[in-house]
């Protein structure tokens, strides 16, 4: 019994909520400062574009 | 509604558009984060991707679910943290930013239609966007209105024009831009509503573990129209197996709680969520990597709170209702007859003085009352009277009911039928459990959640007939006709959703979202996922795999899952019947959803077409993958 939950197929779940929850923040944490990568020209042309057409919508 | 909460409302709304108009001005969209080569706060990003993933649907919706099924649905939070944050993050989002940015796609059906090269793929995809995601609006705004209704004491209609109302307005105003700041504000107010329900849910009743208990103590009021379905209580998974064919009632359908709740509720939104246009396209607005693993830390806890606290405060409601609510009212009567029908399934309708003895027979009785501060115009509520019930009459002051009710069985009404309306659970615990200004404190976590949902949600249904569609298949780009028809497709898919929202009110929010993400699925999933990783995936494999995921799932959802062909009553009109899944085969089938069946085939027919047929020219595939373009592009 965990939680006060009795059926290991439930406090499992919460449980498996609680770990996974840690896991995304262990994970962010370790490699906070990892994978920085430089805008390329075509991101900023991607994003000028994205900006434009929405705008064109409103 | 009292003078306190509308003032907070407006702040809101109000705090809302000036964010949405800085951002404007000072051009903080996710867009400008990245020309300027930015990348916005990685809480900021977070909170503002979960408020898009996350909407009442979640909240409302699955809560209600979650009240009537129980703990179990916990399942579903932790695929929507694992997959859909720690997968989705990991190794989804770069690859598809990556490829997103190379070859100019700014909608998830361009992106497949240039990573293969095919117009039917963009044109067909964005076809089932514009077809479907409607009906996901749908639970979003039926999700807000059923909390809105109650909060503002207006019927649901009201509650209904209400928020398509405000949630128009927003989007009119500046929603569709995606402000950054304003997304997070949204995000911001979502995690504080949910953590303060836990907390205070958690302590009105003892604190966890007692909470729990005396959940799990609660197995044998388990009402019995689920009990013979497979529900053992709610802190108990429904027990898994197969009904043999042939076996008798009730025991031929001793399986389906289990079935309905794993392979529609968990598997259903839990892996549909990485097919989903709206959350997909996001991803191209970050910076980096790196960007993406930062907004993590913050995304899984914004996610665990937000379904998670849904999930458990939906099932512990039944301990509240059941032990502890107590309506202050004016009693109107006390022997109000409802009649369930001649099967006891159908809408209650309130029961005339002349009826026939075996209508008064089969009626069930309901005590009418109204709030203290409302008035004779308002209508009426009523609370099924069972031999638990405590009534006290007040000597001049208000009546005490103690209905001593399970969360499903205080839904019923003149309206619903004698199951409920799990809708309605989450809002009348909020406002029934909660004091008054957190009431509206949850209101506003409602409003925030759908806004920033609804508000992509309607770019993606108008760019998919604007830019997808209408440019696709008239090949002029840009032009004022192609503007238009986004407006248009905008316009069109909120009136949809307002229109169905009036007509398929009930037991409806987690069921449409369910049925859209599990679509989602099974129609684009493998083409996405195998275009973003596998070079052999071809043009031919990706229309054979969304063809088979597409036409399976509407298939199954039309003739063979029993709910969803009874209440599209397409398969009536044909065969006569509710579905056609022959009476010599298990009737278990009839509780599989779509998903367990398209999914697999979807994949396998991707995988076999394109071991099958010759790879794409390399040309092409090393332009998607990064390379130069072909001279042709």
């Amino acid at each position: 019994m965990l939680f006060g939950i009795q059926d290991p197929w439930v406090w499992s779940a919460y449980l498996l909520c609680i770990l996974s929850t840690l896991l995304c923040v262990v994970y962010g944490l370790i490699n906070w400062n990892k994978g920085d990568e430089a805008v390329k020209p075509e991101d900023v042309q991607w994003a000028k574009e994205e900006k434009e057409e929405v705008e064109e919508t409103m | 509604m009292d003078l306190f909460s509308i003032i907070i409302v407006l702040v809101y709304l109000l705090a809302t558009g000036y964010l949405g108009y800085q951002g404007y001005r000072q051009t903080k969209t996710a867009s400008d984060y990245l020309v300027a080569g930015r990348s916005a706060h990685p809480v900021v990003m977070a909170l503002s991707y979960g408020a898009t993933f996350i909407s009442t649907s979640a909240i409302v919706g699955f809560g209600g679910v979650a009240a009537n099924f129980g703990m179990g649905l916990l399942w579903l939070t932790f695929l929507n943290i694992f997959v859909g944050i720690f997968l989705a993050f990991t190794f989804l989002g770069n690859p598809t930013r990556r490829m997103g940015h190379h070859i100019d796609a700014h909608t998830f059906p361009e992106l497949l239609g240039k990573r293969y090269d095919s117009k039917f793929l963009h044109v067909f995809s964005a076809l089932i966007i514009f077809f479907f995601m409607p009906l996901y609006a749908t639970a979003v705004i039926i999700g807000g209105a059923e909390f809105i209704g109650p909060i503002f004491r207006v019927s649901y209609d009201t509650g209904l024009y209400i928020f398509a109302l405000i949630v128009a307005a927003y989007v009119i105003a500046g929603g569709l831009k995606g402000v950054m700041l304003t997304d997070a504000l949204q995000g911001a107010i979502m995690l504080v509503g949910m953590i303060v329900l836990l907390f205070v849910t958690y302590g009105m009743l003892g604190g966890m573990v007692p909470a729990h208990e005396a959940l799990t103590a609660m197995k044998d009021q388990v009402p019995k129209f689920v009990q013979v379905i497979g529900h053992r209580g709610w802190t108990e998974m429904p027990p898994f197996g197969w009904s043999a064919p042939g076996t008798p009632m009730p025991q031929a359908v001793g399986y389906h709680l289990w079935w309905i709740m794993v392979s529609t509720i968990v598997m259903g939104v839990g892996i549909g969520v990485l097919a989903q246009p709206q959350l997909i396209v996001r991803f191209m607005t970050v910076k980096s990597r790196q960007a993406l693993n930062r907004a993590m830390v913050m995304g899984g806890i914004f996610i665990f709170f937000m379904t998670g606290v849904a999930f458990i405060v939906g099932s512990l409601s039944n301990v509240y209702f059941a032990q502890k609510e107590k309506i202050a009212c004016q009693i109107i009567n006390e022997n109000v007859l409802m009649d369930p029908g001649v099967d006891g399934k159908g809408k209650l309708t309130l029961v005339p003085e002349d009826a026939a003895p075996e209508v008064v027979q089969r009626a069930k009785t309901f005590v009418s009352y109204r709030l203290p501060s409302e008035g004779e115009d308002a209508p009426t509520r009523y609370v099924l009277r069972t031999p638990a019930m405590v009534v006290t009459r007040g000597e001049g002051s208000a009546d005490i009911v103690e209905p001593h009710l399970v969360a499903v069985m205080r839904t019923v009404t003149l309206g619903t039928t004698m199951q409920g309306n799990t809708d309605t659970i989450i809002p009348r615990f909020v406002n029934s459990a909660m004091p008054h200004w957190f009431s509206v404190v949850f209101l506003l976590t409602l409003l925030s959640a759908a806004m920033s949902t609804l508000s992509s949600q309607f770019h993606t249904i108008g760019t998919a007939l604007g830019r997808d569609v209408f440019e696709e298949v008239t090949q002029k780009r840009h032009t004022d006709k192609s503007v238009t028809v986004t407006r248009l497709g905008i316009c069109v898919g909120l009136i949809v959703a307002v229109v169905a929202g009036k007509v398929i009110r009930g037991n409806i929010i987690a069921l449409a979202t369910a049925i859209f993400f599990g679509l989602c699925a099974a129609s684009f999933l493998p083409t996405f996922v195998g275009g973003l990783f596998w070079r052999r995936m071809n043009k031919a494999a990706a229309t054979t795999s969304m063809l088979v995921g597409f036409c399976t799932s509407t298939f199954w959802l039309a003739f063979v899952n029993g709910k969803t062909a009874a209440g599209l009553g397409l398969c009536k009109f044909i065969f006569g019947k509710d579905h056609i899944v022959p009476p010599t085969w298990s009737v278990t089938w009839t509780v599989v959803d779509p998903l367990i069946v398209a999914l697999p085939l979807s994949i396998l027919a991707a995988v076999l077409v394109a071991l099958l047929t010759k790879p794409m020219e390399k040309e092409h595939l090393d332009w998607v993958f990064g390379g130069a373009a072909p001279k042709a592009k």
